[in-house]
């Protein structure tokens, strides 16, 4: 199976290289595609693909869009942007930059934010920030190297700080393709530096096709990043998610990832912490029902002393849906004073969903404080019985108790804006929602 | 209002509660007192419906209808409100929120109009005066975070804004200090009317100095071995639980 699939794509670079406009990933490319021909596609051998079968994704042999992407309308590409937040917003339509669709805020001096197509071949910027991350990690990284033919490049120069949220649109899904994006995303923040980054990924209903998305942020000494990636993808779509982070002295990521599309989803957050004081926070929620199947796989290195990571994973499945959690911290010798926090709980509202959570903690260092813990449970009888017993039917009752639990991930969330969409999108994932309106707002 | 008639109950394969007998009047305050395990706890939550609990025989009618016929949402609604010995704490539902939807649950059930958001407000402030909430608790999440002495007056706030008719009150003297003690007493007094019933659950007669019940009981091992005035709250309190359980054995 994985070398049919491989044969495909191969033949699918061959007849896709021309109309590259991306030149300086050639090297990376090849790369690449050597990787691909060598290793294939993971299988469920692999350890790190263990509870997450690719073959739905390999067996379908999704092609890259070569007419100019169908019309998206406008409605719905309004209801993915924050109708009362004003952000600089760029829209890809299957993974191609629609300058039309698209909304520039002014931006501070000095600031790039750009679709990588028109990036320059020899632009400083690219080559100084080792942006063209060449390390291969699996075949879809391969993949998106390999295809890799728009995204956004964002670079904020040294004590800039961008106060408006980059909010970066991709809809996908076409009725007569099963098309694939491999968009990539690369952030890079100056010493001193402030950005809000959204990534949304939403598809057209009941269309196939794959997002096989890969982002890589670099954070400088003292800079600051809130990084979020939504993704609601068709329920018939598959999405692959690679999240690179890599931090500096002092620096802060904030990331919060939410799974609530795709048929398949996986998503890697790798993230290193290269430098004293560097302390990055993951809050993640993945809210899956019927067949969807979602895995989150998360690797945190600290590298150096003092260095912090809080990491919080909540899930609720329902139908016979199937969700994984892998959590790996790795704590290197030298990196003493350490604080790693990690945490995954999971609701299941159903007998015939399904989680599998693995914490990995690897400490070789001996003045550090971790913890980690994961939970699968049912709703609390005792919090179900208090509400019920103040005169809340048991349907509301479970169904707030479910919302509360999911929300409690983005609750510290800073735009209101952002914060009240996904609480929108949230409530629009779980059972009975509109029974509880008014405890909510 | 209440008639329980030899109520036996159990947990798993024990029995707690061995026929139990109650009657109470409507405008009267009863305090139930019985040392640790004789089934005073499980009286209070058999009484507002908690599902773990197996009634093995016995009738409670609540205004002449069968309690047990009614879900726990439903016994809130016809006006039964307990008071909880350890109030849960319930992460992001909101405090008021979920005080508002209780309430106007209760009004739609009585068939009254929902109350707007200025009404309500202008409740809970005449209430929060009542066991001098810090209105900062309010927009906090249910209990979350709350000291012990709050958790107790947020019970008591809710009761006085949900103004029920028959009021089980579960050791809601238990970890408090005095000062505390008084203004949930003092609340709980200010509530006392002659439509509204009020059954103490509580250990130690402390609590009957500051809410002067019209009856007192002795619960011991899941029955009602004595009955009679405050006074007996005063004797218990001076001989102890086995002046009466040996009494009791010799009567």
């Amino acid at each position: 199976m994985s070398e049919a699939a491989v044969s495909h794509y191969l033949a699918e670079y061959e007849q896709f290289r021309d109309t590259l406009t991306a030149p300086w990933f050639a090297q990376p490319r090849a790369a690449a595609l050597d990787f691909l021909r060598t290793n294939g596609f993971p299988s469920r051998r692999t350890e790190q693909w263990k509870y997450t079968d690719v073959t739905p994704i390999t067996r379908k042999k999704f092609t890259v869009g070569r007419s100019a992407p169908a019309a998206v309308d406008d409605a719905f590409v309004d209801s993915l942007r924050f109708s009362r937040l004003d952000c600089h917003e760029l829209v890809f339509i299957n993974g191609s930059f629609s300058a039309a669709l698209s909304r520039n805020e002014p931006l501070p001096e000095g600031v790039a934010v750009q679709p990588l197509q028109s990036v320059k071949p020899d632009d400083a910027l690219l080559l100084d920030s080792c942006f063209v991350d060449g390390e291969i990690k699996n075949a879809f990284s391969a993949l998106n190297t390999a295809f890799v033919n728009d995204g956004v490049l964002i670079h904020v120069p040294d004590n800039t700080e961008v106060a408006i949220p980059i909010h970066i649109i991709y809809i996908s899904g076409q009725a007569d393709a099963t098309l694939m994006s491999n968009p990539r995303n690369l952030v890079a923040l100056g010493r001193n530096a402030g950005a809000s980054v959204i990534e949304s990924f939403a598809g057209i209903p009941d269309t196939e096709y794959l997002t096989n998305n890969h982002t890589a942020i670099l954070g400088r000494a003292g800079s600051r990043l809130d990084y979020y990636s939504i993704q609601q993808e068709s329920q018939r779509a598959y999405h692959i998610g690679n999240t690179r982070i890599r931090q500096q002295a002092d620096s802060r990521v904030d990331c919060h990832t939410l799974s609530l599309g795709g048929k398949l989803a996986r998503s890697d957050i790798d993230v290193e912490l290269d430098e004293p004081g560097a302390e990055v926070k993951l809050n993640g929620l993945y809210l899956t029902n019927n067949r969807q199947h979602v895995d989150n796989h998360t690797l945190v290195e600290h590298k150096q002393p003092h260095t912090t990571s809080h990491e919080h994973f909540r899930g609720v499945m329902n139908g016979h849906s199937r969700a994984v959690f892998n959590g790996k911290v790795i704590v290197h010798e030298q990196a003493q004073k350490t604080e790693a926090h990690q945490s995954n709980a999971n609701l299941l509202l159903s007998g015939n969903a399904e989680v599998d959570t693995k914490p990995e903690l690897e400490i070789y260092a001996d003045d550090v404080k971790c913890s980690h813990g994961a939970t699968v449970g049912q709703l609390d009888e005792n919090m179900l019985f208090y509400l019920r017993s103040r005169g809340v039917d048991e349907h509301t009752a479970r169904s707030l108790l479910t919302y509360a639990f999911a929300e409690e991930i983005i609750r510290d969330i800073r735009f209101p804006e952002i914060r009240e969409r996904l609480e929108h999108s949230i409530a629009g994932e779980l059972p009975d929602t509109d029974l509880i309106e008014e405890f909510v707002k | 209002m209440l008639t329980i008639n030899n109520l036996k109950v159990g947990i798993g394969n024990k029995q707690i509660l061995k026929g139990l007998d109650l009657t109470v009047n409507t405008g009267e305050v009863h305090a139930i007192m019985g040392p640790n395990g004789s089934g005073k706890s499980t009286l209070a939550n058999v009484l507002a419906g908690r599902d773990n609990y197996e009634v093995m025989s016995g009738t409670v009618e609540y205004d002449g209808r069968d309690l047990f016929e009614l879900a726990p949402e439903e016994r809130a609604r016809e006006g039964i409100f307990l008071a909880f010995q350890y109030p849960v704490e319930i992460p992001g539902v909101n405090n008021i929120y979920l005080l508002k939807a209780a309430l106007n649950g209760i009004r739609k059930h009585q068939g009254k109009g929902a109350l707007d958001a200025v009404e309500f407000l202008q409740v809970v402030r005449e209430k929060m005066k009542l066991v001098k909430m810090d209105e900062s608790l309010l927009n906090r999440s249910v209990n979350e975070g709350f000291s012990g002495g709050e958790k107790k007056r947020n019970e008591i706030f809710q009761m006085a804004v949900l103004d029920p008719r028959l009021a089980i009150l579960d050791e809601t003297d238990s970890g408090l200090d005095i000062d505390a003690l008084k203004t949930v007493a003092e609340g709980v007094n200010s509530l006392r009317n002659e439509s509204r019933s009020i059954v103490l659950v509580t250990h130690y007669q402390r609590l009957l100095n500051y809410i002067v019940p019209d009856y007192v009981h002795v619960l011991s091992d899941g029955k009602i071995i004595r009955s009679g005035s405050r006074e007996l709250a005063v004797e218990l309190e001076e001989k102890g639980y086995d002046w009466v359980r040996q009494e009791a054995r010799a009567a």
